[in-house]
């Protein structure tokens, strides 16, 4: 992303960046499905990638058309390399034990609800739309993984120091959500996306609320410019997609 | 079916006074009127644990059933597959859900059911103990595994114990469903590129037979069958569905052009029905035997699953007393 690029261009990106982010962390959490703690879990955390799955499948298939080079979502979801992708680092970060999920859940579902709450209003009125839908969803997600993490931080000793320690781990990936680069000031600017400063309030407010309920103490802010976003990824992603995109790249150009 | 072991369990001791004989009578003359039996009544101990063996066996099997399909949903080549098969393996694991309920109206626990299963004195459908080795294995299980699934499960419908019966209602519909998507993806794979048909063939030729034991045992070494059927637990015999179910079947395959992996297999003019070849029944007993190609992956998976998750659950627990204002669930925001 560059200052040269078109408005059009620009505007696909941005959406890029929120289609992205759906499709790699609903992949993770689909790996969780038939693995977790309780049967019950297993349920949730697949309805949670279902809505993040119908989230991206909208998403990529307004890229592609704001693209306007008749790339549909399959095409986009399974034809892009690990630096074409522009999902935020944090959802790719592998799952861990539960708590590294759960960790992760939190910091992106508080994310995703404050942004397509500011979303329901943009001049895209499809994004607005896809939005209008998204963010009732991350409300149940949040209300699941917030939950989640207040049982773990405020359960046993052992759930508390795995809590904590995937908080420390996990922490330096949310720079990219709380500092907004040229393309998320010039969609705010043009009316597409969110303003970011009130985006990140909100989700520094949530934040705090949740991990003080937990009882887990908020770590200082770590400075980690390299964001999934523009496309610098972590060692993580090309590995998820290269399971995610196995079989249309050795069957091309056929249908499933 | 999923509960094929039962076949092969010895029957219970017959009551021995003769009140409990009226009683037995009275049971079985409402067994008889059709009535349902629900959890408060009164019940032959035989009966009770002849359904929770099958109601729990059932529900293993849909726990495990989750495993060879969630093998392939990080692979699945269209997003329009994934969201499918996400949703159908969640599916069988709501069933689990529901049948581990059912179990514990008949006084058993799901912690206690678990517990046999991860312990291997629980059995569960032989039929996952099989490997997806391709996408169109996800395609020849909704086809086959969940078609004869309801070969078995739609007279389960009608079983006389009230819980199971209605657990059944809702389990058959989604089966019904899972089937036909199944089917759809074969067919998708059929009208592709030849790869894709040879996908299909490989899946189809793999999954047939065991697809077929999924019956259980012939009815001559089905020695459970008789009093479950006069308790209509059971209402048909393992080989009459198994008919059934080929009957159903080949022409499907022939649709697809697949070619069944039976030399043997003719129509036979005089019966109406398609003829196999034998079953391979000494597989049939290995893989229920634990010496499958997939038994151990199965178990260890689930195991692996509960060691790991035991610190979540008593963490939910320990909150859950620290905060009982707060249960069943905690929430912010």
């Amino acid at each position: 992303m560059n200052g040269a690029c078109t408005a059009a261009e620009a505007h696909c990106e941005y959406v890029l960046r929120l289609a992205d982010t759906s499709l790699v962390a609903g992949q993770r959490l689909a790996e969780w499905l038939g693995h977790g703690p309780t049967l019950e879990e297993d349920l949730a955390l697949a309805n949670i990638a279902l809505d993040l799955f119908g989230q991206a499948r909208l998403l990529l298939t307004l890229a592609g058309r704001i693209e306007g080079c008749a790339r549909d979502e399959d095409a986009l979801a399974f034809g892009r390399d690990a630096a074409e992708f522009r999902n935020v680092a944090l959802a790719e970060q592998p799952n861990g034990d539960f708590a590294q999920t759960i960790v992760r859940q939190v910091m992106l579902d508080a994310w995703q609800l404050e942004t397509y709450s500011s979303l329901v209003a943009s001049a895209d009125t499809e994004l607005a739309a896809i939005a209008q839908k998204a963010v009732k969803e991350c409300r149940y997600h949040w209300r699941y993984s917030s939950g989640w993490l207040v049982r773990l931080g405020d359960g046993t000793g052992e759930s508390h120091r795995r809590a904590s320690a995937a908080l420390q781990a996990l922490w330096r990936f949310t720079d990219e959500l709380r500092v907004a680069d040229e393309l998320d000031a010039r969609m705010a600017a043009c009316g597409i996306g969110p303003e970011p400063a009130v985006v990140n309030a909100r989700w520094q407010e949530r934040l705090a609320g949740v991990l003080e309920a937990a009882r887990l103490t908020v770590p200082a802010h770590q400075h980690y410019p390299w964001h999934g976003k523009r496309g610098v990824h972590t060692e993580a992603l090309t590995h998820l997609l290269a399971t995610l995109q196995y079989l249309p790249r050795l069957y091309p150009g056929v249908s499933w | 079916m999923y509960t094929q072991a039962l076949d092969a369990q010895p029957g219970a001791a017959g009551a021995d006074d003769a009140e409990q004989q009226a009683r037995l009578a009275r049971f079985q003359e409402r067994i008889d009127r059709d009535e349902k039996i629900e959890p408060t009544d009164w019940m032959p101990e035989q009966y009770r644990h002849m359904l929770i063996r099958q109601i729990a066996q059932h529900a293993h099997s849909e726990i495990v059933g989750m495993l060879p399909e969630g093998n392939w949903i990080t692979r699945a080549p269209s997003l329009r597959r994934k969201v499918v098969l996400i949703a159908k393996v969640q599916d069988e694991g709501g069933h689990g859900l529901y049948l581990y309920s059912a179990a514990e109206t008949l006084g058993v626990t799901r912690a206690a059911l678990i517990e046999q299963l991860l312990a291997g004195q629980a059995r569960y459908s032989s039929i996952f103990n099989y490997p997806t080795l391709t996408w169109a294995d996800i395609g020849a299980i909704g086809w086959l595994v969940d078609g004869a699934a309801i070969m078995n499960q739609i007279p389960l419908c009608r079983c006389s114990y009230g819980p199971y019966a209605r657990a059944m209602v809702r389990i058959c519909k989604e089966e019904s469903f899972h089937q036909r998507q199944g089917y759809e993806l074969m067919l998708t794979l059929a009208r592709g590129s030849a790869a894709q048909r040879a996908m299909a063939q490989d899946a189809f030729a793999r999954w047939w037979r065991p697809a077929l034991m999924m019956f259980g045992p012939s009815d001559a070494h089905s020695v459970h069958t008789a009093q479950s059927m006069r308790w209509k637990i059971k209402r048909f015999s393992n080989d009459e569905l198994r008919q059934k179910f080929i009957d159903a079947t080949v022409p499907q395959a022939h649709f697809l052009g697949l070619s069944i992996p039976d030399p043997e297999l003719r129509w036979d003019a005089a019966s109406q029905h398609f003829q196999t070849g034998p079953i391979d029944w000494g597989e049939f007993e290995a893989v229920l035997r634990g010496d499958g190609p997939c038994n151990r992956e199965r178990l260890a998976a689930r195991r692996e699953a509960h060691e790991a998750g035991a610190w979540v659950r008593a963490a939910a627990v320990a909150y859950a007393e620290k905060h009982p204002e707060h249960a069943p669930a905690a929430s912010v925001g």
